[in-house]
């Protein structure tokens, strides 16, 4: 196990690194955005006096090295710097809404992860029957419909023509746990339909892949039964494939979801993120980018540990 | 018609009206086209139509377009439409428009001006206080003024107190604004959106941050981009505020919006999408308020580039557009026919001149006396100007064309229309937003040197009057003044006004309000919160 515990170190030190390389990178597409947040702020009426107070104000005069050093000095001692806009401290503006999306993409995780693999396990054993063909008709339609036609659908359907569910998903502080499942269930079932058909079809596909190895014949010509060839001896080969692309898409169930959170009115992360970049409040981007790289980066490096805690030979490299 | 058909659709208008789906101009209409006279109908309308008395109770939830995340609580950077809504409910102003358009007290009692109008004194409501308790005094007025004005303000309302010279303070509840020269509007400029009433601090700076106002209601929960929940301020100076608490959702999304009201989870929402209003309109739960505002699409054609140099040909462009036909077909009936001048309707000294209509004939006499038959000219416009703005002058280079008049739509991109074809094309497309007086909508657009003047258009009488009327306190004489001025842009101006765009929006139908709508913001001046109540 030691020799896991060194890959990870190595990659976290590697991530810090890009890290670091996405934070100049961010910085210098927000500062080639044209106008700034006095301009953007003030709008049409605005007096060139005005945004001049206003860019002394809030330190924008300075060079924009200058600015990137100090915002990097604060952050390495965990000081993520002020919203340029509220004042108030970019975790205290960032976090409730990264709690909403963790929440909303855990909710869409337990669904779709167990959906997807399931599925793509018994379509393996039925493949190329009429249930196959269905099940992936199904899923591509609904992996290849935009999320926001998907939500509206859902939306029309199960919103306003059966009342099942509420069509916005706001949220309040004295909702209970079951009321609050019912309030963003669209929004997560729009989320599922959109990953179930990627992760369903890898799992189907590294399963059949595996299925015309020797030892899976062997295991056949043993009498074992269909299903138990492909859960107890073709699975466990094909985690790793699998894995990255659940990690792949749960990923993409925290950074790509700003539609979904539009549609359902959810007070999200990628709302903040929009609307930060259109009145160039840096700080807040930066962290909301950084945020999204480090999902990013920490959940490859999860699924590659899974990958080697589930197969024997990579933990036990010769 | 006979007697008893008129008196049957008297009633029966009575009872819409009462339910808020009628207001008084459409009844005053309707009852005149039934054979009433205008005296007669006015008399109606008081005795039948009055609303029974507003209930109080309930807690009003309401759907706003346009909220950010990165809005504030400083006033001076009041920008988005949300912000607007949700500045009425929990702060006040000096004066406000009132549901019938006029002006009105708001936290100011009353005020009165020197003769020259250049020193106003405004007498503040006794007994008012911030949601902390705290009591409302001159000084909190004169801190929440000074707050968009000197060198180092960050705020954009800067440039609509430039005149002021000096607040002073005469006792705890009144205040004396002193300007650089007479402004007969100044009543009027106190109620802009960002002049609203903070607590000072002691060193004359005000508290924004804090979230505190002296408004019908009282924040509780606010996250900006997301939503606002308000009770109601039991200190509060004004009339109304019938709802016990106020619940604001940001419902960006048009769909998410209508779908939220039809489904119940909110009371009322602003700005419809006009393609899908037909069908909103079907559902026989929920009333659209069509509300004619002072929002006006405007087509300068500059004054001094051929061909617009001549006063028929800009009258023969005049002429030659079908507003009734545009309103129709581009706007979905929610916007009523421009007349060539830039005021509305709901303005206060607008001049009722007769409705400029579609007349090619006219338009070719007056193309013929230019000597300019055969014209062709180059319009210019972009998406972003007006939903269906490119229809729209393709419709009109069609009615232009029996004028004998070839117009070229040239379709310009979005993205900086305002800086490179505005103000530069000789002859393009421009939204307006509503402004409270003539004199303010002159003197940013159609004075002679004007930054903003967008035809360019030199008229020395009209230029000499909106001195004039500046500074004029006798109504008789001002409205005088203005009516000439309107004359004179409508029959010689740059600028063809086709229309002014209404205020759409929607609200279930237990949610009642008074017959008349204040046109200047959604929601009945954004308002809607103090003003109006439910039914059941």
């Amino acid at each position: 196990m030691g020799g896991v515990l060194t890959i990870v170190l190595k990659r976290l030190g590697l991530g810090l690194f890009t890290l670091f390389i996405i934070s100049v990178l961010i910085f210098g597409a927000v500062e080639l955005l044209p106008g700034d947040i006095a301009e953007a702020v003030l709008g049409q009426g605005a007096t060139k006096e005005n945004v001049q107070a206003m860019r002394e104000a809030l330190g924008l005069d300075k060079a924009a090295p200058v600015r990137y050093f100090e915002w990097l000095a604060g952050a390495v001692t965990g000081n993520f710097g002020v919203s340029l806009i509220s004042q108030s401290p970019v975790t205290e503006v960032i976090a409730p809404r990264f709690a909403n999306t963790l929440f909303l993409a855990s909710y869409a995780a337990v669904i779709a992860v167990p959906i997807a693999i399931l599925l793509g396990v018994v379509v393996a054993l039925f493949r190329d029957t009429l249930f196959d063909r269905v099940a992936n008709v199904l899923t591509l339609t609904s992996i290849s419909s935009p999320e926001f036609f998907l939500g509206y659908v859902l939306i029309l359907y199960l919103g306003v023509k059966t009342g099942m569910f509420p069509s916005i998903a706001t949220l309040n502080d004295n909702m209970t746990f079951l009321e609050l499942l019912h309030r963003t269930f669209l929004p997560a079932l729009t989320m599922v339909l959109v990953v179930v058909a990627h992760m369903m079809r890898m799992t189907r596909a590294s399963i059949i892949a595996l299925l015309a190895s020797p030892y899976i014949e062997m295991a056949r010509l043993k009498g074992t039964p269909g299903w138990k060839v492909i859960v107890k001896h073709a699975l466990p080969n094909a985690w790793a494939p699998i894995i990255n692309v659940v990690a792949l898409n749960l990923a993409y169930l925290i950074t790509g979801v700003v539609l979904v959170e539009v549609v359902f009115v959810y007070p999200g992360i990628g709302q903040l993120l929009v609307d930060a970049v259109t009145k160039r409040d840096f700080p807040v981007v930066q962290a909301c980018c950084l945020i999204f790289a480090a999902t990013f980066i920490l959940l490859n490096l999860a699924a590659d540990v899974g990958a080697i805690l589930t197969n024997p030979r990579l933990r036990h490299p010769k | 018609m006979t007697e008893k058909s008129q008196d049957e659709l008297i009633e029966r208008m009575a009872a819409e009206a009462k339910r808020g789906k009628l207001s008084r101009r459409d009844f005053m209409h309707y009852s005149m086209a039934a054979g009433l006279t205008a005296s007669a109908a006015s008399g109606l309308w008081t005795s039948k139509a009055a609303m029974a008395a507003p209930k109080r109770g309930g807690t009003f939830r309401l759907g706003t377009h346009d909220g950010n995340t990165s809005d504030t609580h400083d006033p001076g950077t009041y920008l988005s439409f949300s912000i607007i809504q949700l500045a009425h409910t929990y702060r006040s102003y000096l004066t406000q428009i009132t549901a019938t358009n006029e002006l009105g007290p708001d936290i100011a009692d009353s005020w009165s001006a020197t003769p020259d109008a250049a020193e106003w004194t405004f007498e503040l409501a006794k007994g008012a206080s911030f949601h902390s308790g705290k009591p409302f005094t001159a000084d909190d007025a004169i801190a929440s003024l000074n707050h968009h004005r000197g060198e180092k303000t960050t705020s954009a309302a800067a440039a609509l107190l430039k005149d002021v010279v000096d607040i002073v303070k005469n006792n705890d509840h009144s205040i004396t604004i002193k300007l650089a020269s007479g402004n007969a509007d100044l009543p009027w400029l106190m109620t802009d959106y960002h002049l609203a009433m903070c607590p000072a601090n002691s060193d004359g700076t005000i508290d924004w941050q804090s979230g505190d106002g002296t408004g019908p209601y009282k924040i509780v929960n606010n996250e900006f981009g997301v939503g606002c929940s308000l009770v109601r301020h039991d200190g509060w100076h004004g009339e109304g505020a019938y709802f016990d608490a106020v619940e604001m959702t940001v419902l960006n999304d048009p769909n998410a919006r209508q779908t939220a009201l039809v489904t119940g989870e909110v009371d009322g929402i602003t700005q419809l999408e006009l393609k899908t209003l037909s069908l909103l309109q079907r559902n026989p739960n929920i009333v659209v308020d069509n509300v004619p505002s002072a929002a006006a699409i405007t087509m300068p054609m500059l004054c001094d580039v051929k061909p617009f140099d001549s006063v028929d040909v800009r009258l023969a462009l005049k002429l030659a557009i079908d507003r009734e036909e545009i309103i129709k077909k581009i706007t979905f009936d929610t916007a009523i026919p421009g007349n060539d001048y830039h005021v509305a309707p709901n303005m206060p000294y607008w001049a009722d001149l007769p409705q400029r209509v579609y007349d090619p004939e006219k338009a070719k006499f007056h193309l013929k006396k230019a000597g300019a038959e055969g014209l062709s000219v180059e319009l210019t416009t972009a998406d972003s100007v007006y939903s269906g703005a490119v229809d729209m002058c393709v419709l009109y280079a069609e009615q232009a064309k029996a004028a004998g008049i070839d117009i070229k739509v040239n379709r310009a991109p979005n993205d900086g229309y305002y800086s490179d074809v505005w103000l530069k094309a000789p002859f393009c497309m421009v939204q307006w937003g509503a402004r409270p007086t003539p004199d303010v909508m002159f003197s940013l657009a159609y004075k002679d040197d004007a930054a903003w003047n967008e035809s360019r258009w030199q008229n020395e009488r009209f230029n000499e009057l909106l001195l004039q009327a500046k500074s004029e306190l006798d109504q008789d004489k001002r409205a005088e003044m203005y009516r000439e001025m309107q004359m004179l842009a409508k029959n010689e101006g740059g600028s063809i006004i086709p229309m002014f765009t209404n205020f759409v929006y929607a609200r279930n139908k237990n949610v009642a309000h008074a017959p008349d709508l204040d046109a200047s913001w959604q929601k009945d001046g954004a308002r809607a919160c103090s003003r109006w109540w439910f039914e059941s």
